[in-house]
């Protein structure tokens, strides 16, 4: 019997050599005339032991990482005789990082063969949209709204809303758009579903199609994503092929049909009216709401637009689970969050779990602390647009109202940690700069107020008029916060202003003035 | 080593029509124009614009709007180095400013022998094990010095 051995083809794990060691250990097998059969996988998500390696027993599977092209040979020695090893982390299911987690979008993700709908079919995939297909449409959206899931692109809209109000907007055609251009640093988890198990995304989308009545998808993927591109292709052929898409799915009376299409290297596009705007083949450049995409949306008909995990999300709920959804996580944030620790950290990857975990247990027991070994001075959680929050913060709970009332965001549920080593006015200079520099042009306070805070910081940092220049990033951050038509302008002061309040010391001594103030 | 065709008028026709049909399709020819010639030629845009029922004012602020489109050719090798916040956390900035000095140009640019262009990339999404880059479309994580002038010796060959 031939071993079954897995191995991750995330864009991650081929960064850090999954390919090289996917053919040392063929090269190994075939020395050694061993039977084995290598499955590419997704990634489980536990980066710091990428290329992770597992192989099949009758125990479960056992993991080894990282698993470097030198170790190959060694551990595939180890497989066979199911012997110790450096490198060997046990069965995979046993690891406390992946054991303490509640994967329930994330559940397949590095399990199965992300090109297989068999596969998918295999481990409970299409049961929800099995169920939705004996429903009605408002018997979905029922569902949907039951759950609490709130749209995870970062915004928390309830997605059950959203649908409800493409399904009471009559039109001739009607759209389901994933929004998948995942542009914030320190956020990996919509790739991930699109490269590990991208048929839960199809599921989730072709659902909501059902309950909104919509005949035709998009799937607008960033240009940086290549691999993600090539599995969500692959995967919709294969979908199609299958009859989960196309003329009447599964031979009910509903169509569906999905397309991707790629960006093109603009950071807005992710704000989704100018992703619709990216889509109809134009300049991205924000819309101003109302008129809200659900009422008018691509090409002005009413579309449902949300992101990679708030599609993911949806094939659980609707097999079944409205109600162990919604009993995971705290106040109004229901259910599960795919967490990403990245950065200047020991274990980073993903980790799904109710919300309501402090910030502190994710960075400092989950994740590890810094790979540096340096203290943890400041973390960014919600990508380039959140606050960077001090040790002093970490009691924080990972929840939308509880990072907001501390002048946060967890947005895309990214956390980049820094170590002590880390300048705050470089931080804060970088959003204004990064500002400037994917200000899609359409409003003022967004385009020429990120060019006069670069500008201005600068002067700060140069020792120029301190106080006054203080004063002016803080009156421009307002005049971004509340006169910008989108997140890009109106999110920038976070960062900044975060950096300016809890990290003061770094942006030269204390002006005067301000001491007299306090 | 990417390979691109010189600009020649009727191929570059052949993929405006082979596109033109879809809805929205400026930037799917746009993609595919680049992906054939390694840029968007001039001579193109009144193609597309024409093709499209649009104006050259139209296609011309697509093209100039997003960063992918390049309005002429890049070196032989493209190193896009991520210089968002995870890498820099992890490092990214020692890894970028090596890369400037083994190059001898700032990010931005092409070396004089246009073997390389160096440019800044904001998230590949590899943050878990940063820094990172891409070279010709191959990722490449967890960068250090060795691993930056590998890439780099390997651009320049």
């Amino acid at each position: 019997m031939s071993l079954r051995i897995f191995i991750p083809r995330d864009a991650a794990a081929v960064a850090v050599g999954a390919d090289e060691t996917a053919l040392a250990l063929q090269r190994a097998a075939a020395k050694r005339n061993a039977a084995i059969e290598v499955v590419r996988t997704g990634s489980r998500g536990l980066y710091w032991l990428e290329p992770m390696v597992e192989v099949a027993t009758s125990k479960g599977r056992v993991a080894f990482g990282p698993v470097g092209e030198a170790d190959a040979a060694s551990v595939l020695d180890a497989m066979l005789a199911d012997g110790p090893h450096a490198l060997r982390q046990g069965l995979t299911e046993e690891i406390p990082w992946l054991k303490r987690q509640s994967r329930l979008t994330f559940a397949r993700c590095g399990i199965i063969d992300p090109r297989s709908v068999e596969d998918y079919r295999a481990h409970d995939g299409y049961k929800g949209l099995e169920r939705a297909l004996t429903l009605t449409p408002d018997a979905i959206l029922a569902d949907v709204a039951a759950s609490g899931l709130r749209g995870r692109g970062g915004a928390g809209f309830p997605t059950g809303i959203k649908w409800k109000t493409v399904a009471q907007t009559s039109a001739d055609q009607k759209y389901v758009i994933c929004n998948a251009d995942e542009g914030d640093s320190g956020t990996f988890a919509d790739r991930m579903i699109m490269e590990g198990d991208p048929f839960v995304m199809i599921e989730g989308m072709t659902i909501a199609a059902i309950a909104v009545g919509a005949t035709k998808g998009y799937v607008y993927i960033r240009s940086e994503y290549p691999h993600a591109i090539e599995a969500m292709n692959a995967a919709i052929a294969a979908a199609r092929h299958a009859g989960y898409l196309g003329p009447r799915i599964c031979d009910s009376k509903h169509s569906f049909d999905l397309e991707v299409r790629v960006g093109a290297g603009a950071y807005v596009c992710g704000e989704e009216t100018s992703l619709l705007e990216s889509l109809e083949g134009r300049r991205g450049i924000v819309r101003a709401k109302p008129p809200l995409p659900a009422h008018k949306g691509l090409f002005g008909r009413p579309s449902v637009i949300n992101n990679v995990l708030s599609f993911a999300a949806i094939p659980f709920i609707l097999a079944g689970g409205v109600k162990a959804y919604a009993d995971f996580g705290m106040g109004r944030s229901r259910g599960t969050m795919p967490i990403q620790l990245a950065g200047n950290i020991k274990r980073g990857g993903l980790f799904e779990t109710a919300f309501g975990v402090t910030l502190g247990e994710l960075v400092d027991d989950i994740g590890g602390g810094t790979l540096t070994g340096r203290p943890v001075r400041a973390v960014q959680v919600g990508g380039p647009l959140g606050a960077y929050f001090p040790r002093a913060l970490f009691d924080t709970p990972f929840d939308y109202e509880a990072f907001a009332a501390r002048d946060g965001l967890i947005g895309h549920g990214g956390i980049v940690v820094f170590d002590d080593t880390v300048d705050m006015s470089k931080q804060a200079r970088f959003a204004m700069e990064f500002c400037a520099i994917e200000s899609c042009g359409k409003c003022t306070p967004c385009r020429i107020g990120a060019i006069r805070g670069v500008e201005t910081i600068d002067k700060i940092l140069a020792g120029e008029r301190v106080a006054e220049n203080l004063a002016v990033v803080e009156d421009l951050c307002n005049t971004m916060k509340f006169g910008s038509l989108c997140a890009l302008g109106g999110f920038t002061p976070y960062p900044v202003m975060s950096a300016l309040n809890h990290f003061r010391e770094d942006f030269g001594p204390t002006p005067k003035r301000l001491q007299a103030a306090e | 080593m990417p390979v691109y065709e010189p600009w020649n008028e009727a191929r570059g026709a052949e993929i405006i029509a082979e596109y033109s049909h879809m809805e929205g399709a400026t930037l799917v020819i746009l993609h595919a124009l680049q992906e054939a010639f390694g840029h968007v030629p001039q001579a193109a845009v009144p193609m597309v614009a024409s093709a499209l029922n649009l104006s050259r004012a139209e296609v011309h602020g697509v093209v100039t709007f997003y960063h992918d489109f390049r309005q002429k050719p890049a070196g032989k090798h493209v190193l896009k180095l991520c210089r968002a916040e995870a890498c820099q956390a992890a490092g990214g900035d020692a890894v970028a400013t090596r890369a400037e000095a083994k190059l001898g140009v700032k990010i931005g640019n092409t070396t004089a022998d246009e073997r390389v262009t160096l440019e800044p990339i904001y998230c590949l999404g590899l943050c878990a094990t940063a820094p990172s880059a891409m070279l010709d479309g191959r990722v490449v994580g967890r960068l250090d010095e060795s691993r930056i002038d590998a890439l780099i010796a390997e651009a320049q060959r």
